[in-house]
């Protein structure tokens, strides 16, 4: 288990130097001079000049990595915004919070929804129940996230007033975008639910139960259900990266002040190292958090700590019988 | 050695199946559209998605203007029958229903392209890395792993930010983003039936790892490859057209619907009708795709079923 624990600690040193790597690289192919970006386009050419050397364009690439790499491991460095010349990470760190809670929020939600309609689904099997969940959840995985958002907006704030149209300043305003993360997700997870549950129910183990006189409920909640959210546990990993993307244009349809609003203005203003710093965080937020639910998983699945039990035991045995 | 075969032979066949009454040849592929054609809910996908592929062959036919073609008097009309406006004009004087139509000619086939493309990119080696396995899987699995720390929207909107606007780039970046899962998938489904008797027997009449792996391991691993490519195509048609939708990657006035709902997204308190219908688009492909793409599955996998 420690073993595993410390490989798995020690694979995040690849995974940072790669994703530095990758934004890097796109950086770096970007056609455009990034001076541009910076004094205008029709600044005198000494002034570029010198702009470029201050920043350390005509440094060789290697030169550039190397140093940003170093900014970032070292200090924290993200670089200095063309547009606002304050320090990225400064930037970030303001809107972070806000991308990270409707992230998170947004998988939970969609997890409290989903898991109980496709345990609903999977137990009365083609019922009226199922067929309307299944639609729905065949709905929240079709529907287009930003238009399910726009759709929301116009009926809850523009027609009915219920909710307001942009910000986050109160608890309305998380409602629509959160909805807009969440019901992909949760169309998701409802189908993964239910298939994995009809799977389990087929079990011999469940049929065992079943005949001993087990209580209905026990069955299902016990039995079933525990071994049906292994396959969604190791999902959620991959559902929150789905939700992070989700949760840029979200922003984007509610002008939620966040990581992903911040980053499409910075694109559009041609604000590399803003763009930059945003993906390098949230992609190395996302690799954090695949990390810790890694770690989560393997101490909650039984059978993965019964495997390790059992070698233990089998290297105990081999030594007795070595020393003996 | 082919076994000799002439014409003469397959007609004294032919003859034997006639007088037997028709005798149908089986076959995997035979069963699962079997199985396929029971499912109402499948077929229902499939008509609809051949219908938008007519739609978008036939656009030039159905759409009853042109996508371009400004009608300034009739600015912003709601949608109705008798206008002749069957889905209301934009701000600009554009008949939507028009633009809607050669929207098909967009999100269909650069949906087909992204997938075909991540998949040759990941597939390739998903192939290589199961086939091989040992080092070079862990060497490039590894290396999908590291592409993968980046949440594949994000990736997408980084390489169009960095390449810029256009169909090419946004077909770029949605390949290159979904490459590691769709290597995943096809390094998974090699390798259950990898370890099967025939491949052995193939190697062992000295058959090429190509031939291996193009003729033996493909083609009985093509069930889950083909219905996550149903799939696929679904998301990419939905990731284009948010990209787009955030200003990267197509831009206006092309008449993808992505980029119809971002130009039309200032008119919600005015003209939202404007909104509803390419949305709608959207919603009806990838509705039909997952469709069709459950049957697939089940019909592929009837241990599922």
């Amino acid at each position: 288990m420690l073993n595993y624990i410390a490989k798995r600690l020690l694979w995040m040193i690849p995974v940072v130097f790669g994703v530095i790597c990758i934004v890097f690289i796109l950086s770096a192919i970007t056609p455009g001079d990034p001076v541009d970006a910076i004094v205008g386009f029709d600044a005198p050419p000494e002034v570029k000049e010198a702009m470029r050397e201050q920043m350390g364009f005509n440094d060789p690439i290697y030169v550039q990595f190397f140093n940003y790499f170093k900014g970032i491991v070292t200090e924290g460095d993200l670089g200095t915004s063309y547009v606002s010349g304050e320090p990225v990470v400064k930037e970030l760190m303001r809107r972070f919070p806000t991308t990270l809670t409707l992230t998170i929020a947004s998988v939970l939600v969609a997890i409290i929804v989903a898991i109980p309609l496709g345990l609903i689904s999977a137990v009365k099997r083609y019922s009226w129940i199922d067929n309307a969940s299944m639609a729905v959840a065949l709905f929240g995985v079709s529907v287009p996230q930003f238009w399910f958002g726009l759709m929301s907006l116009l009926i809850f704030s523009v027609k009915l007033g219920w909710l307001p149209a942009s910000g986050t300043s109160n608890f309305g305003g998380w409602v629509l975008p959160v909805a807009m993360i969440g019901i992909g997700n949760a169309g998701n997870f409802a189908r993964i639910t239910r298939s994995s549950m009809l799977e389990v129910i087929r079990q011999d183990y469940v049929r065992t139960a079943r005949s001993k006189g087990q209580k209905e409920i026990v069955i299902t909640l016990k039995h079933c259900l525990r071994n049906a959210l292994i396959p969604i546990v190791a999902n959620i990993g991959n559902m929150i990266g789905i939700s992070m993307g989700g949760a840029v244009v979200a922003e984007s349809v509610f002008s939620v002040p966040g990581v992903g609003r911040f980053m499409l203005d910075a694109i559009n203003q041609r604000d590399w190292p803003a763009v930059q710093g945003g993906i390098v965080l949230l992609a190395l937020s996302f690799s954090v958090i695949m990390l810790v639910m890694d770690l989560l998983y393997t101490a909650i699945d039984p059978r993965l700590k019964a495997e390790f039990k059992s070698k233990l035991k089998i290297n105990a045995r081999k030594r007795k019988v070595q020393e003996a | 050695m082919a076994k000799l075969y002439t014409p003469a032979m397959a007609a004294l066949d032919r003859k034997k199946i006639k007088q037997k009454g028709r005798v149908k040849k089986s076959s995997p592929g035979r069963e699962a559209w079997k199985r396929l054609r029971r499912n109402k809910l499948a077929i229902a996908g499939m008509i609809i998605l051949i219908v938008l592929i007519l739609t978008a062959i036939f656009a030039d036919v159905i759409a009853p203007y042109g996508i371009d073609q400004q009608m300034l008097r009739n600015r912003l009309q709601k949608p109705s029958f008798t206008s002749g406006h069957l889905m209301g004009t934009d701000d600009f004087g554009r008949d939507v229903f028009s633009r809607v139509v050669y929207g098909a000619r967009i999100s269909l086939p650069i949906g087909l392209i992204c997938v075909f493309l991540a998949f040759a990119l990941g597939g390739t080696l998903g192939a290589i890395a199961a086939f091989y396995g040992g080092r070079i899987d862990n060497v490039i699995m590894r290396f999908m792993d590291i592409f993968q720390s980046i949440p594949p929207m994000l990736m997408a909107i980084a390489i169009a930010a960095s390449l810029g606007n256009g169909v090419l780039n946004l077909v770029l970046a949605i390949s290159i983003s979904t490459m590691p899962a769709r290597s995943r998938i096809v390094r998974a489904s090699i390798l259950t039936v990898k370890r099967n008797d025939y491949i052995e027997s193939a190697r062992a009449i000295g058959a090429s790892s190509r031939r291996q792996l193009l003729k033996y391991m493909l083609p009985n691993a093509i069930g889950p490859i083909l219905t996550s490519f149903t799939f696929s195509v679904a998301t990419a048609i939905l990731t284009v057209s948010s990209l787009s939708y955030i200003g990267l990657g197509i831009s206006p006035p092309t008449p993808e619907w992505g980029c119809m709902l971002s130009a039309s997204k200032e008119l919600i308190r005015t003209a939202p009708y404007t909104l509803l219908f390419p949305g709608l688009m959207i919603m009806i492909t990838v509705l039909a795709l997952n469709l069709f793409g459950d049957g697939l599955r089940d019909a592929l996998d009837p241990r599922l079923k």
